[in-house]
């Protein structure tokens, strides 16, 4: 393995006269809690579906997990894996059918995947829940269960899109213990968020403005740079001069 | 394989956990099997008649019983003058209005030629047409029966007579039931798989899950197959119910043809069919669209496949629409194995077009399919 887990240089995606991302160049570290910020229509989005194989870059280069974004996409799925806000798991379907599924998705044994739903089902408690339909579950936990989903396979990466919209903060603060275990298991993760202080959480942040980073850096070093006390602060510095905010 | 296991397994598990789509599928094309066959009935009863005698001779009254009791014409009242007889048409209580001159015993005997006038409320015209046919026919055996009361049996008649004997090959009796029955099955079956598909692919982008299926190493074949075979093997099972419980139980029918045959040419369309599900299904986004363009081509389907009119007297331009719609095939193979037992012989063409028609269709739709993601 390389000291890379990803890796773009002037990474873009236009569509007709939109340049959605506009030469995005940055890497991620295997292990690191890599922070993708940016207000709304920033292009963090769009950054992450080029990264996951599901829209193919109109210009630059790109490596995820060693594997070129333009040829091997197929490679990369096998290698992420991937959980959004809204929609991650079936939810007419059980908990226990749900790992079965995704687990058996990635290749997984039926071993491997009875091993691995129980010690997922122990560390979320979901004991009682198992037969339950997804749909059925509280938000937070659902969240949670996703989680777990994505990383079951034990993934080179997890990308996490806007991961905790919606969950309470002491979920988020479980959703975020999560994390880190993953991290310590050696899972890069890649998570966009609008709250920051999960952005404190990050061992490195990017921040996107109007399709470019503008900021990379870890948290301190960021604050430091701009004078503020908070992420808070940071990011309103950088992106209230944003031109494609919605707010 | 494992994959597509999964998928199956998944699907069959959603399908079978959606309480308001498993009645749609199962119960409704079932029910609907049992109650259309019986509306969409050509033959004309309860024509309501009005009666306008001038002549109030036995022979006159003979003749009106014989109409009222062919069980075709129901008497909607005598009038003494044609303009209350079409004030009742005007009312909608007599479609039919028919008028006996005065002296028609008289003349008819004397002369032996007789006129009778007829009026019809030609607003539901084929309710006019043929009532006006039944009526004609009526008094012409009542005329022939006149006839052979008068003449005494001769050795040589002066006017030749040409007498019509029919037989109606496939169907003696004209049941409509045995004729409506398979086309209105076939329909069913078109209307349930080519809505389920394109709605439960459409479902899954509507609620994203398609995008996490695609950071997944599944393969859009393995997502495809994992979403028609399901619906085709439903396809399958309802045609069963249909042409086994609904069809052999409630209406008698027997396929004349080989059973096989008929599992064959529906395995072929059901695969035509459901492409053009998935093709749908590419072009929408939302399940409002995927319904609102499969109903305005199901209607279609339905209107130009010849199941309630006939092909061959439409005008050129409609016939070429017929010709390109996959359903005016299943039903003409429907009507041929079951009535007439063809055999694969005479079917041939058909097996070959709605092979290009699933070919096409599938075609297409995995083309599309792979350029939107």
């Amino acid at each position: 393995m390389t000291t890379t887990v990803i890796k773009t240089e002037n990474l873009t995606k236009r569509f007709g006269d939109f340049i959605a991302v506009d030469k995005i160049s940055f890497e991620v570290h295997p292990g690191e809690i890599f922070g993708f910020l940016g207000a709304n229509g920033a292009g963090k989005t769009t950054a992450m579906r080029m990264l996951c194989g599901l829209s193919i870059p109109s210009n630059g280069f790109a490596t995820v997990a060693g594997y070129d974004v333009y040829k091997e996409t197929e490679q990369i799925k096998k290698s992420i894996g991937y959980m959004s806000q809204k929609f991650s798991l079936y939810e007419d379907l059980t908990v226990t059918e749900n790992i079965h599924f995704f687990g058996g998705i990635y290749g997984l044994s039926d071993k491997q995947i009875k091993e691995k739903s129980t010690e997922l089902i122990q560390k979320l408690e979901l004991e009682d829940q198992t037969k339950k339909l997804v749909k059925t579950l509280p938000l937070g936990w659902k969240q949670k269960l996703a989680f777990s989903v994505a990383i079951i396979h034990q993934p080179q990466i997890v990308f996490l899109d806007e991961p905790t919209g919606g969950v309470d903060p002491v979920t988020r603060r479980q959703f975020w213990d999560l994390i880190y275990d993953a991290a310590d298991k050696g899972i890069t993760v890649f998570v966009t968020t609008h709250y920051m202080d999960e952005a404190e959480y990050c061992h490195r942040v990017s921040i996107m403005v109007d399709g470019s980073i503008k900021a990379l850096d870890s948290p301190s070093a960021l604050k430091k740079q701009f004078s503020a006390d908070s992420m808070d602060k940071v990011f309103y510095e950088l992106a209230r001069g944003a031109k494609r905010s919605d707010n | 394989m494992r994959t597509i296991k999964l998928l199956l397994q998944k699907e069959f598990r959603q399908i079978f956990r959606n309480k308001t789509l498993l009645p749609l599928i199962f119960i409704v094309p079932l029910v609907q099997l049992l109650i259309l066959p019986l509306a969409a009935d050509y033959e004309i009863k309860n024509i309501s008649i009005s009666v306008v005698d001038h002549d109030h001779s036995t022979y006159s009254r003979n003749l009106i019983t014989t109409i009222i009791s062919s069980g075709y014409f129901r008497l909607a009242g005598y009038d003494p003058s044609y303009n209350a007889a079409i004030h009742k048409v005007e009312h909608d209580k007599a479609d039919l209005i028919l008028e006996i001159p005065a002296g028609f015993e008289k003349t008819l005997v004397r002369e032996s030629l007789e006129q009778l006038f007829i009026a019809v409320n030609a607003i539901n015209g084929v309710k006019a047409n043929i009532g006006g046919a039944y009526l004609s026919s009526i008094i012409n055996n009542y005329n022939a029966d006149l006839r052979a009361q008068w003449i005494q049996p001769v050795r040589f008649n002066s006017a030749p007579i040409i007498e019509i004997t029919t037989s109606n090959w496939f169907n003696p009796f004209m049941n409509y039931n045995l004729f409506m029955v398979p086309g209105i099955l076939a329909i069913l079956i078109t209307m349930v798989g080519g809505y389920m598909c394109a709605l439960n692919i459409v479902k899954e982008k509507e609620i994203g899950t398609i995008e996490q299926i695609n950071v997944t190493p599944i393969k859009k074949y393995h997502f495809i197959l994992g979403k028609l075979i399901p619906f085709w093997v439903i396809g399958i099972v309802v045609f069963t119910f249909g042409l086994f419980i609904i069809g052999r139980l409630i209406y008698g029918i027997i396929p004349a043809g080989s059973i096989l045959l008929l599992y064959a040419f529906l395995s072929i369309y059901l695969v035509a069919l459901l492409g053009f599900g998935l093709l749908i299904s590419t072009y929408s986004e939302t399940q409002q669209q995927a319904m609102s363009i499969a109903f305005f081509f199901v209607m279609i389907f339905i209107m130009m496949s010849g199941l309630f009119t006939s092909i061959d007297s439409m005008p050129l331009w409609a016939k070429t629409i017929a010709n390109l719609n996959p359903v005016t095939y299943f039903i003409e193979v429907m009507r041929m194995i079951v009535l007439k037992g063809s055999g694969f012989d005479d079917i041939k063409l058909h097996f070959l077009i709605i092979g290009i028609f699933a070919i096409f269709l599938n075609g297409w739709a995995v083309m599309n399919y792979k350029k939107t993601s």
